[in-house]
């Protein structure tokens, strides 16, 4: 009672400032939502609404056309029966395992080069990036015209050496590596974060590096590629998801327009089945079922990168 | 606090699922009273007839106007529909537009579409039959061509009404010919082994490269092509059978992979293909690197246009039989399930594909070649009508030998035409045997085995697509 007295005068005070602050804080709260609400409206509309019933979609034999009807899980047992899906699949996944350290490889290689090319580096970090402007489509008909086996670019250059090239085109051994050499084509946009995350290493690490003795390789194994750990992990896991999801350029070379009637099994990618399902065969049901299957192993891909990148990324003020 | 974040949040989420709903539901209600039926113009209170009076809109997907013979029919058929206003969407048909549109219930009033692409719209009820556009509107289809009718006719009812005809024939490099003492009988189908003998006498490497092509068979696209040759047909009559693995086929498919193994193989031969400037004075006959293959008719203009003075030799595909044959492909015009102007679509049809208005864009075109001081070399129609009259107004003699005899060609091909009948698979069923074929030119599979596993994959689909027309 006596504790009571004492702290009653103050409490209406307290009781008022706090009803303030909470007052304030829910306008503010109000405010910022509504400021956000177009793009939560967006995203309810154009992502998670589509995401939602494709799951429903995946669920039903549906043309497009006309009304979907239920089917339960037909359409994941008949992809665990559909030989294409796991030719699609193994020539997806042969992709990913080759072509993403190769483009990070090739990016990291070209940023480290142009990290040293003093006042030429402006001129270079363009030509390196205008590649990147070039669309998809055009990269297809590119892949047609550079790789030719009989007077391609690169069969020319490997005659040069006295190497018979390939048929990269035709040759079903051939075609995925060409795809992946093509794919090098767009680089630039990684090259242009890497560089970005070069200039950001402070350079009294080199110089105490330098005064300990430490050569070109032990400060780029040590020093560079540590401290822009975290630029090098975005671009492999964006890359690792892009891949997956590779489509324009092999479609234009194999299946759409660059092509008409030839086809190449070897190029036949995961969303390049989903696509011929969904729009030529108007099998849109059986399409989202395949979605959800590639949404789950890209987000199993991810979730183990993400686990990895514990160890491997570092991040500046990051306590361990 | 934390209850009043989440009412917020409740109401925008209900607010943005209401509002897809709403369109999704809206486009399923729509899709599922337009589709499945051909009473729709009745439901609307419509009647086609031929001196009806059309008013309202028309909207057209997947028709250009890149020439004079698509500008003069147009402005022919805009005239005839009155009041009407039209709207063209420039461009070849976009299959996910035009799904898109028709699945929301807001398709164009009118598509302008590949005739093998008709089966399988009009099964799932995305387009109008045509039975009461023609009979209202007193479209003699007995004009049109019957293959090419054939391609649009789905279960007794027509789906399109047929616009351009595509055919093949035997083109080769006269020069190449007499080098090798050989004729254009020799190359023109009717004895594949003397073909294959050709092929290997016009053949020319450099250096262990191939540097001029002997015969190009054209796979896998023309696959029903010698299959036909040989007497078979890849699809069964009612459209319900494939017959890939017909042992007729196999010996096509094997022959005509066999020309290009003659040759060092496929991949040589495609390299080679790929690397000439087709459209260019740079072509293949131009520069002497090809000796014959058959091809659409299209290309004898390409070739008068960029180089008029190479030395050619025509004549039309021969089966095995002795017989011309060539494979029939095309447009048709079609209206959708759901179209808000099917008279005037209708009529809009129907006169871009009458005898008068391709005469008017023949005469155009033949005014334009003259001026140009090149000779006309036709117009291939589904309308045989038109282009007997056509042949007889505006083909002469152009003063050449060879592209008289290409124009002659032409038109006896476009008479003995045969085609795929419609069905509801077709994009799955031409995917099979294409697979198949380019499995066995890439060294994937052996004829036999690609034409079984194909055989298989188009009967399952067209098994599929049946048995959902049959239930609906």
């Amino acid at each position: 009672m006596a504790q009571s007295a004492t702290t009653t005068p103050e409490a209406p005070r307290d009781s008022v400032a706090l009803r303030a602050k909470r007052l304030s804080r829910r306008r503010n709260t109000r405010a910022a939502l509504l400021f956000i609400s177009p793009w939560i409206i967006g995203f309810l509309v154009f992502t998670a609404w589509p995401i939602v019933y494709s799951a429903y979609l995946s669920l039903t034999d549906y043309d497009v056309l006309n009304d979907p009807s239920f089917i339960g899980l037909e359409n994941y047992q008949e992809m665990v029966e559909d030989p294409k899906i796991r030719l699609a699949l193994w020539n997806t996944f042969y992709f990913t395992v080759l072509q993403v350290p190769l483009y990070v490889m090739v990016s990291l290689g070209l940023a480290l080069l142009l990290d040293k090319a003093g006042r030429a580096a402006g001129f270079f970090r363009t030509a390196f990036f205008l590649p990147k402007m070039t669309p998809p489509v055009a990269v297809g008909i590119l892949l047609l015209l550079l790789f030719n086996g009989q007077d391609g670019l690169i069969n020319t250059v490997l005659g040069w050496v006295g190497v018979d090239g390939p048929a990269w085109t035709t040759d079903p051994t051939w075609v995925k590596p060409g795809l992946i050499l093509i794919s090098l084509w767009s680089v630039g946009s990684s090259v242009i974060i890497l560089l970005a995350a070069l200039q950001n290493v402070p350079q009294e690490l080199y110089d105490s590096a330098r005064v300990d003795g430490a050569g070109w390789w032990q400060q780029t194994f040590k020093i560079t590629i540590p401290m822009i750990s975290g630029a090098l992990f975005f671009i492999f896991i964006v890359n690792t998801i892009a891949a997956f999801q590779t489509f324009t350029e092999a479609y234009t070379a194999y299946f759409g327009a660059g092509n008409s009637t030839y086809s190449n099994d070897a190029a036949l990618f995961y969303v390049i089945y989903l696509f011929q399902q969904g729009f030529e065969f108007l099998n849109m049901g059986y399409a989202s079922a395949m979605a959800w299957l590639l949404f789950v192993i890209i987000m199993i891909f991810t979730a183990i990168q993400m686990l990895a990148s514990r160890r491997f990324v570092y991040y500046e003020g990051e306590q361990r | 606090m934390k209850s009043a974040h989440v009412r917020w949040l409740a109401l925008i989420a209900a607010t943005g699922l209401s509002l897809a709903a709403c369109a999704s539901g809206t486009a399923d209600d729509d899709t599922a009273d337009s589709g499945n039926s051909g009473d729709e113009s009745e439901d609307a209170g419509s009647a086609f007839a031929a001196d009806a009076e059309l008013s309202g809109d028309l909207s057209i997907m997947g028709f250009s106007l890149g020439d004079e013979i698509a500008e003069v029919r147009y402005d022919e058929a805009v005239a005839a529909l009155g009041e009407v206003d039209v709207s063209l969407a420039e461009g070849e048909l976009d299959i996910q537009q035009f799904l898109s549109s028709a699945a929301t219930g807001q398709p164009p009033d009118i598509i302008y579409a590949n005739r093998d692409q008709i089966g399988t719209f009009a099964s799932r009820g995305a387009l109008l039959p045509l039975n009461e556009c023609i009979a209202g509107e007193e479209i003699d289809m007995s004009m049109y061509r019957e293959p090419a009718v054939e391609q649009v006719t789905f279960e007794d009812s027509v789906y399109g009404i047929p616009e351009f005809n595509q055919v093949q024939i035997t083109m080769a490099n006269a020069g190449l010919l007499d080098d090798a003492g050989l004729a254009i009988e020799d190359v023109n189908g009717s004895d594949w082994d003397a073909m294959e003998a050709a092929t290997e006498a016009m053949m020319e490497k450099d250096g262990g490269k191939l540097s001029v092509i002997g015969f190009d068979s054209k796979m896998p696209e023309f696959l029903p092509l010698w299959a036909k040759a040989n007497g078979a047909d890849l699809l069964s009559e009612d459209g319900r059978t494939a017959q890939l693995d017909d042992p007729k086929v196999l010996e096509a498919l094997e022959w005509a992979v066999g020309i290009y193994d003659l040759q060092g193989g496929f991949g040589d031969v495609k390299a080679y293909r790929d690397s000439a400037d087709f459209f260019g004075e740079g072509n293949q006959f131009a520069t002497d690197v090809l000796g014959a293959m058959p091809m659409e008719q299209w290309y004898v203009n390409v070739l008068n246009d960029v180089s008029p003075d190479v030395d050619m030799a025509f004549d039309t595909v021969h089966g095995l039989d002795g017989a011309t044959l060539a494979f029939a492909s095309g447009s048709a015009w079609a209206i959708p399930a759901g179209s808000s102007n099917p008279e005037a679509a209708c009529r809009f049809a129907k006169t871009m594909t009458t005898v008068d208005t391709w005469m008017a864009a023949a005469q155009t075109r033949a005014d334009a070649r003259a001026e140009s001081d090149k000779p006309f070399t036709g117009l291939l129609t589904g309308n045989a009508v038109a282009d007997e009259e056509i042949y007889n107004a505006f083909v002469e003699p152009s003063g050449s030998e060879v592209w008289d005899a290409a124009i002659e060609a032409t038109y006896e091909a476009n008479d003995h035409t045969f085609s795929l009948p419609a069905n509801p698979a077709d994009a799955q069923f031409k995917t099979a045997w294409q697979d198949a074929v380019n499995r066995v030119l890439n060294g994937q599979q052996e004829p036999q085995a690609a034409l079984e596993q194909a055989q298989q994959e188009a009967q399952s689909a067209l098994d599929d697509a049946w048995a959902t027309w049959d239930e609906e």
